[in-house]
């Protein structure tokens, strides 16, 4: 799994750092995405996933490599 | 026959459909969108859209490679007309029968007109690319701006229009901008915060009717006197989209009324703007009008067409951009008897408070403070378990 964030599109809900906080953190200043881990371990995938769906604003697109989109 | 038919592919919808898959779901998905638009985000149409500094392309939710991969069968530019939740099956607008395994309601909302409003030309409401497009062009040629409405909406094209280098009115009945979203005290800095930017803030005002001059609108007559403008925007709420529902059998009632675990009748479901649903933690009925919802409550509604038996309780959540303000919202601050201030930048651009009503924290508000405000969002969960 490939991770990508667009950053001018986060408008910094903090979901994804909720939802997968090894692959996602805040900026201290403005709060948007700081992407920890651009092909985080499988183990983290389904959290990832989780976060890419539930980001308020799609800024977050995830290339999957192995196994469906 | 669908599986699964999804009425309404904006946020909610398209969340619904792709959660679906993302659980592994491999029946067939069915997405009706009313607008002629793949799906797409209605947040920035108010910021990024009016203010010119994104296209209409940029709002575009999924790219079309990855909708193909979801396998999505998507109908565009086509409205459901009724559905006949004993038969299972919808209706379109040009008299298609679509029947259906789970339908999946998500038909949002419509803006709220006001009624000496809705003719003259040069008044606008704000809900589609299009109400967009047009709002844009007219502001290209325009001096003074009237907002009618001082909600969310209301106060980003306050904004948008200070941005745009316009004279901006915003007439609002209500005490203080955004009284109803997050209470008097915030409502009374955004206040502050508009007129620091130019923008006459009319609280405490009643729009009375339009000012027309050749048969276009030249300004808007209020309870204080009469107000000169080129364009009038109305950003006086929105309605739940279910006149087609009428008939079906569902209870209507603000919205689309629901169970907990979001469902309006035996294979019916909602999402997005349109569920009021009975929110366990909460102990009542809510609906929410919020971005975030619609993913977070998709998700929740995909995992019950697949059995989970899931009760939807979520920390309501919402942002706003104004002058360069990023405000965040958790709970339900505009219920609490008072603000406490938890964290705050010497400065005072940054700050965060808490909403209390009693024993209760019952709201979080973040200025400019993204981190800090997810940090303190254990305090409303952990407070919302008083009830």
């Amino acid at each position: 799994m490939k991770v990508e964030v667009d950053e001018p599109r986060c408008v910094a809900a903090g979901h994804c750092v909720t939802s997968a906080p090894e692959v996602f953190d805040q900026r201290d200043d403005d709060g948007v995405v700081d992407l920890l881990d651009d092909a985080p371990p499988e183990d983290e995938h389904e959290r990832v996933r989780e976060a890419a769906l539930l980001c308020p604003s799609a800024a977050i697109i995830l290339q999957e490599r192995d196994g469906p989109a | 026959m669908s599986d699964v038919l999804v009425i309404g592919a904006s946020a909610a919808g398209l969340a619904t459909a792709e959660s679906l898959r993302r659980r592994g779901f491999s029946g067939s998905v069915r997405l009706v969108g009313a607008e002629p638009h793949p799906p797409y985000d209605r947040p920035p149409l108010s910021k990024q859209v009016l203010t010119g500094d994104w296209d209409a392309e940029r709002t575009v939710l999924r790219p079309p490679a990855h909708l193909a991969a979801l396998d999505i069968e998507l109908l565009l530019g086509r409205r459901a007309v009724s559905a006949d939740t004993a038969r299972r099956e919808v209706t379109l607008d040009d008299g298609t029968l679509l029947p259906y395994g789970d339908l999946v309601i998500a038909t949002g909302l419509k803006p709220r007109r006001l009624a000496p409003f809705i003719e003259p030309p040069g008044v606008h409401t704000v809900r589609t690319l299009e109400d967009t497009g047009r709002l844009r062009a007219e502001l290209a040629d325009a001096r003074r701006l009237a907002v009618i409405g001082g909600g969310v909406l209301g106060c980003e094209i306050a904004a948008a229009g200070c941005r745009l280098g316009l004279d901006v009115t915003v007439i609002d009945p209500a005490p203080v901008p955004m009284a109803g979203q997050v209470g008097q005290e915030i409502g009374r800095m955004l206040a502050e915060l508009h007129r620091d930017h130019g923008i006459l803030v009319m609280s405490a005002t009643e729009a009375e009717g339009p000012v027309l001059s050749d048969g276009r609108i030249a300004g808007v007559l209020t309870s204080k006197g009469p107000v000169e403008a080129d364009v009038v925007v109305a950003a006086v709420g929105s309605t739940p989209a279910t006149d087609w529902l009428e008939g079906s059998g569902l209870t209507l009632d603000d919205g689309v009324v629901c169970d907990a675990r979001c469902r309006a009748a035996r294979h019916v479901y909602a999402v997005g703007d349109v569920a009021r649903w009975w929110h366990e933690g909460q102990g009542r009925h809510i609906r929410l009008e919020n971005r975030s919802n619609a993913t977070e409550q998709a998700l929740a509604v995909a995992d019950n067409i697949l059995g989970a038996d899931r009760p939807y309780l979520p920390v309501p959540y919402f942002w706003t951009d104004q002058h360069g303000i990023r405000m965040q919202v958790l709970g339900h601050p505009a219920e609490a008897d008072r603000i406490r201030v938890i964290e705050r930048a010497p400065d005072s651009r940054k700050f965060v408070a808490v909403a209390e009503a009693g024993e209760r924290t019952v709201g979080i508000v973040g200025w400019n403070s993204a981190r800090g405000l997810r940090k303190a969002r254990q305090l409303l969960v952990d407070g919302s378990q008083v009830h």
